[in-house]
């Protein structure tokens, strides 16, 4: 082939835009995480300490980022098998032969995916309103009293699970029935000739065979459930009491509230290092599984 | 000329007037233009200032000033965040006690040549002191704030008060009655979970110091402080206040207005708000009052707003005749009357008749026993890090002794830097 | 030919489903057209008793949306097109193009997959405003210049491009560039709708960046000035609303018009990650 080195200067461009706003300051990220980089050392670097891994020791002392972890974990856990359940369940019922108007329905399942984050947190914020709210209301046909869903620390997690699943269900949902159309209808009406009913089709048919799908979609959506920052910030807070803290949000507060940076950096890195762990339990998971 | 063809000429053409509309606009609006000054305003105060400065635009017409309005709320956090971007404008309105936080890392400059003008006999005491640090003066008081009282005297006098009492366990007395005339779902008092300063009103009002040590270390577990906290965990435990945050009130005047709690300590802002917002039916219920303290009236907060002058400004000549110009009495006087927003100078407050004025005059009062928030840099994370520790005392997660303790924990933690940087400058000059 | 029941009940499962999926959004709509504190009203009210568009005229004269529509819509726009330049000539040079180091620089791309972008941006941030680029648009383009997820989604795509089509430009003495710009963006024109899209809704949408970069209230981005209104307004339900159906109404159009194009960039992605 001839002009062997020209795809360099094709590539250059966004390789060095990478590197530069992506690479670089995630390696300075690591250096300033060791040290006590706050307002003062913005102010003057003479006031920056090298501090070895005291932020980090430190971290691991702070209540707040236990919460801030248990927080995230419980979105990761809860909300992201919850979504996923969600998503497998729409599809189904969509790839079901008997559904009518399939991509109508389709197109308002997936709605909120492309809605803007902070608009639809706001109009949940509302929703979710202990007086005025339309939940307690439709709650409250059912005897059900008034829940203040974003004020009391017990519900303002699984308030925030329920809006997150709204948002975020329609994505999976729509490689689901991607998958689902792949599996051989033959495989499943031979189950039904040979007198297995529909879960046990579901169970021993269809689930094999869209496995694949399902471990990748799950590393997917687990990565992005680490990263849930607007979420708290614009319907809570991060209140009541800290309850609905992430790690993200915790990094934003120390780093772009108080700049705190050295601090900041070092919850950075944790969250990295456990999305890191988590993708590789998953890609292990999946290999062990035969899915490529 | 085919269809891809016509497409691709389209997203050649748009691609570059795009890239050069892009590459235009590197440019930071904030940027050092030559004549116009640039100024922060917050909240209200932000709307307003234009009209202040009309009269001076006109008599000056060498200086433009363009003004910019940050909400309240993220005030701090923009400041520091321009501070760090280096995005400051040239004036900035900033909350007083975050004077002492911009001096330290040196984002604003000294008043220098304006403090030969100014009369600080004219100013509140406790709200001047404010404004000074390590004798230099850094910012001129705007507007002055503290927080009070604002009930409902229909509620006070059917518990059976004519007028809230002047100590705490009077005014707490007076509070649990009510509670025993409204029921179950009613509450006697809003202490808004989310605001650390109905607790800090509190707090000023003891003997002992919230920091200690120059302001380096945190003094919350002292008797003083404890008290404090405990009085103010009381009003959740005796469900005389609601456990929640002023965003979940979802109209904290409707709510007044329709007694789901009777009094309120919030600031005089809420004077032009509270006339303009109840129904007609409720406005002689309503009044204002000092503070109750623990043994007699009480202090409260030294707060309200200074201006200050950016040290990396290059129109501090502009930038100080328009601070000047804006804390002249009869500006004062006008900037109250557009924004309710109370003078700091008390011959704005005699000559407009407010030292008189039946909502005010609680106010003027209460103006006289402020005390300044402890002037540490680090005053605002701390005073949020306490709140949240509060909440969580509330919330009953944790006893009063456990809750001081975290708080001094908190504090000592924020506090570390500076007590670093002190013995750092300390060792120098010794040697 | 009978209609099964348990079909009508699926459909209407389905039915109800959608209904709850979509009520949120029909709600938004709703409460954007109510008089200012109809909405904080019990029971509250599913329709405005009278439809008004007060809340946008409020909206609109007091809090500078038209700046903050602008802004978006600017950055939206630079940051597609800064996509759509760096992306595709890279994403085609990794798939067609041979050259030195084109292994190590994709394994290199790969690795960045993991680091979430979060990471960078303290670090990011001191740098912009080394350039003095804090608070300026360029700043908050940054991002977006190239991704390493468009990157692989130009590459898959125009990997299924014939050699032999580049091979004969290359015979009639086409050079590399002209076989890009005559040959191969053509070619790729389908993916770059998608990739298109995919940008201008993420740069619309997202929000934690230009949160921090810009500082100022007259560079706010639409969901920046709503998170930060929305503290301000927190009674003016009907407002705030009005501000959330001028945000999503611009991305749910634009999706629905280009449906099939993000199905398939969705598919394509989740295929090989």
């Amino acid at each position: 082939m001839r002009n062997n080195n020209i795809g360099l200067w094709f590539v250059a461009p966004a390789f060095i835009a990478i590197v530069v706003f992506f690479f670089g300051p995630a390696l300075a990220a690591l250096i300033i995480s060791f040290t006590d980089f706050d307002i003062y050392a913005l102010a003057d670097l003479k006031n920056l300490r090298f501090v070895g891994f005291k932020n980090y020791i430190e971290l691991l002392q702070t209540p707040l980022f236990w919460k801030a972890l248990s927080n995230t974990l419980f979105f990761v856990f809860v909300g992201g098998p919850l979504s996923m359940a969600a998503s497998l369940g729409a599809a189904i019922l969509l790839n079901s032969q008997a559904a009518k108007f399939k991509n109508l329905a389709r197109t308002i399942f997936f709605a909120p995916v492309v809605t803007t984050l902070v608009a639809t947190a706001l109009v949940f914020k509302y929703l979710l309103h202990t007086k005025y709210g339309f939940l307690n209301f439709a709650l409250s046909k059912f005897g059900i009293d008034p829940i203040d869903w974003l004020g009391d620390p017990k519900w303002a997690m699984p308030a925030i699970v329920l809006f997150v699943v709204w948002k975020s269900f329609g994505y999976n949902m729509v490689i689901f029935i991607a998958a689902l159309q792949n599996v051989s209808s033959d495989l499943s009406d031979a189950a039904k000739i040979d007198g297995a009913n529909a879960w046990q089709r579901f169970l021993n048919v269809t689930l094999p065979a869209i496995g694949p799908s399902i471990l990748l979609v799950s590393i997917m959506t687990m990565t992005g459930f680490f990263q849930l920052f607007a979420e708290p910030y614009v319907m809570t807070q991060g209140g009541p009491a800290e309850q609905t803290v992430t790690v993200l949000y915790m990094m934003y507060e120390q780093g772009f509230k108080w700049w705190n940076l050295g601090n900041a950096s070092a919850v950075a890195f944790v969250l990295f290092l456990f999305m890191l762990l988590m993708t590789i339990i998953q890609t292990k998971f999946a290999s062990k599984q035969g899915v490529s | 000329m085919n269809r891809r063809g016509f497409l691709q000429n389209i997203a050649s053409i748009s691609g570059l007037y795009g890239l050069g509309a892009c590459g235009k606009i590197l440019g930071n609006e904030n940027a050092k233009s030559h004549n116009i000054v640039n100024m922060w305003g917050m909240g209200r105060e932000g709307e307003v200032v234009g009209d202040l400065l009309a009269d001076f635009l006109k008599s000056n017409p060498q200086i433009q000033v363009k003004v910019q309005q940050i909400p309240w709320s993220a005030a701090h956090e923009k400041l520091l965040t321009a501070f760090a971007g280096n995005t400051l404008p040239d004036i900035a309105q900033i909350g007083n006690s975050w004077l002492p936080e911009m001096v330290a890392i040196g984002a604003v400059a000294p008043l220098e040549s304006l403090i030969k003008n100014i009369d600080n006999n004219d100013y509140f005491e406790g709200i001047w002191q404010t404004n000074i640090v390590d004798n230099t003066l850094y910012g001129l008081p705007w507007y002055v704030d503290t927080r009070l009282l604002f009930y409902r005297k229909d509620a006070l006098k059917n518990a059976g008060f004519n007028q809230v009492p002047d100590n705490w366990n009077d005014w707490q007395n007076a509070l649990k009655k009510i509670k025993s005339n409204i029921g179950e779902k009613k509450y006697s008092i809003l202490l808004p979970l989310n605001e650390y300063e109905p607790l800090m009103t509190f707090a000023s009002q003891v003997d002992d110091p919230i920091l200690k040590d120059n302001a380096t270390l945190g003094n919350m577990q002292s008797a003083g402080f404890k008290k404090a906290l405990s009085f103010y965990k009381s009003m959740f435990a005796q469900k005389l206040a609601p456990m929640s945050a002023a965003n979940e009130i979802s109209n904290v005047y409707d709510e007044f207005g329709r007694g789901f709690f009777s009094f309120y300590i919030t600031g005089p802002w809420n004077i032009g708000e509270f006339k303009r917002r109840l129904p007609e039916e409720l406005q002689d219920a309503w009044a204002t009052s000092p503070m109750p303290g623990p043994n007699g009236w009480g202090t409260s907060s030294a707060g309200g707003s200074s201006l200050v002058l950016m040290k990396n400004s290059n129109k501090k000549e502009a930038a100080e005749l328009i601070i000047e110009y804006l804390s002249r009495p009869d500006v004062q006087q006008k900037f109250y009357d557009l924004t309710g927003d109370l003078p700091a100078r008390k011959s704005a407050w005699v000559n407009g008749g407010l030292a008189d004025d039946k909502y005010a005059s609680a106010f003027y009062k209460q103006l006289e026993r402020v005390k300044p928030a402890p002037a540490a840099p680090e005053w605002e994370r701390i005073a949020q890090e306490t709140r949240i520790v509060s909440e969580l005392l509330v919330r009953g997660s944790l006893n009063i002794d456990q809750a001081a303790e975290e708080m001094d924990k908190r504090a000592n933690k924020i506090l570390e830097k500076r007590r670093w940087m002190l013995n750092r400058i300390g060792g120098k000059n010794a040697q | 030919m009978r209609i099964k029941p348990q079909n009508i009940a699926l459909n209407a499962f389905i039915f109800i489903l959608a209904i709850i999926v979509a009520f949120p959004l029909f709600w938004m709509l709703s409460v954007s057209f109510m008089a200012a504190g109809e909405a904080s009203t019990f029971p509250p009210p599913l329709l405005p008793k009278q439809t008004q568009t007060s809340a946008y005229h409020e909206l609109f004269s007091s809090s500078g949306l038209w700046k903050y529509l602008f802004n978006s819509i600017f950055l939206a726009i630079c940051a597609t097109i800064l996509s759509l330049t760096f992306n595709v000539t890279a994403g085609y040079a990794f798939a067609k193009l041979k050259f030195k180091g084109r292994e190590a620089m994709f394994q290199t791309l790969l690795a960045a997959m993991v680091v979430p972008a979060q990471v960078g941006m303290m670090p990011l941030f001191l740098l912009l405003k080394t350039f003095g680029l804090v608070n300026t648009y360029a700043g908050a383009l940054v991002p977006w210049i190239a991704s390493v997820f468009g990157i692989f989604m130009v590459r898959q795509f125009a990997q299924s491009i014939p050699d032999e089509m580049l091979e004969a430009a290359r015979m009639d003495g086409a050079n590399e560039w002209q076989i890009f710009t005559k040959l191969i963006v053509p070619n790729l024109m389908p993916v770059m709708v998608t990739l298109g899209l995919f940008t201008f809704l993420g740069s619309w949408n997202d929000f934690m960046w230009p949160l921090i970069i810009m500082t100022d209230s007259n560079s706010y981005t639409l969901p920046v000035a709503l998170a930060v209104l929305s503290r301000e307004h927190v009674q003016d339900s009907e407002m705030m609303m009005a501000g959330a159906v001028i945000t999503v109404l611009p991305v749910l159009i634009l999706f629905i018009a280009l449906q099939r194009f993000y199905m398939r960039g969705l598919l394509a992605s989740s295929v090989k990650g």
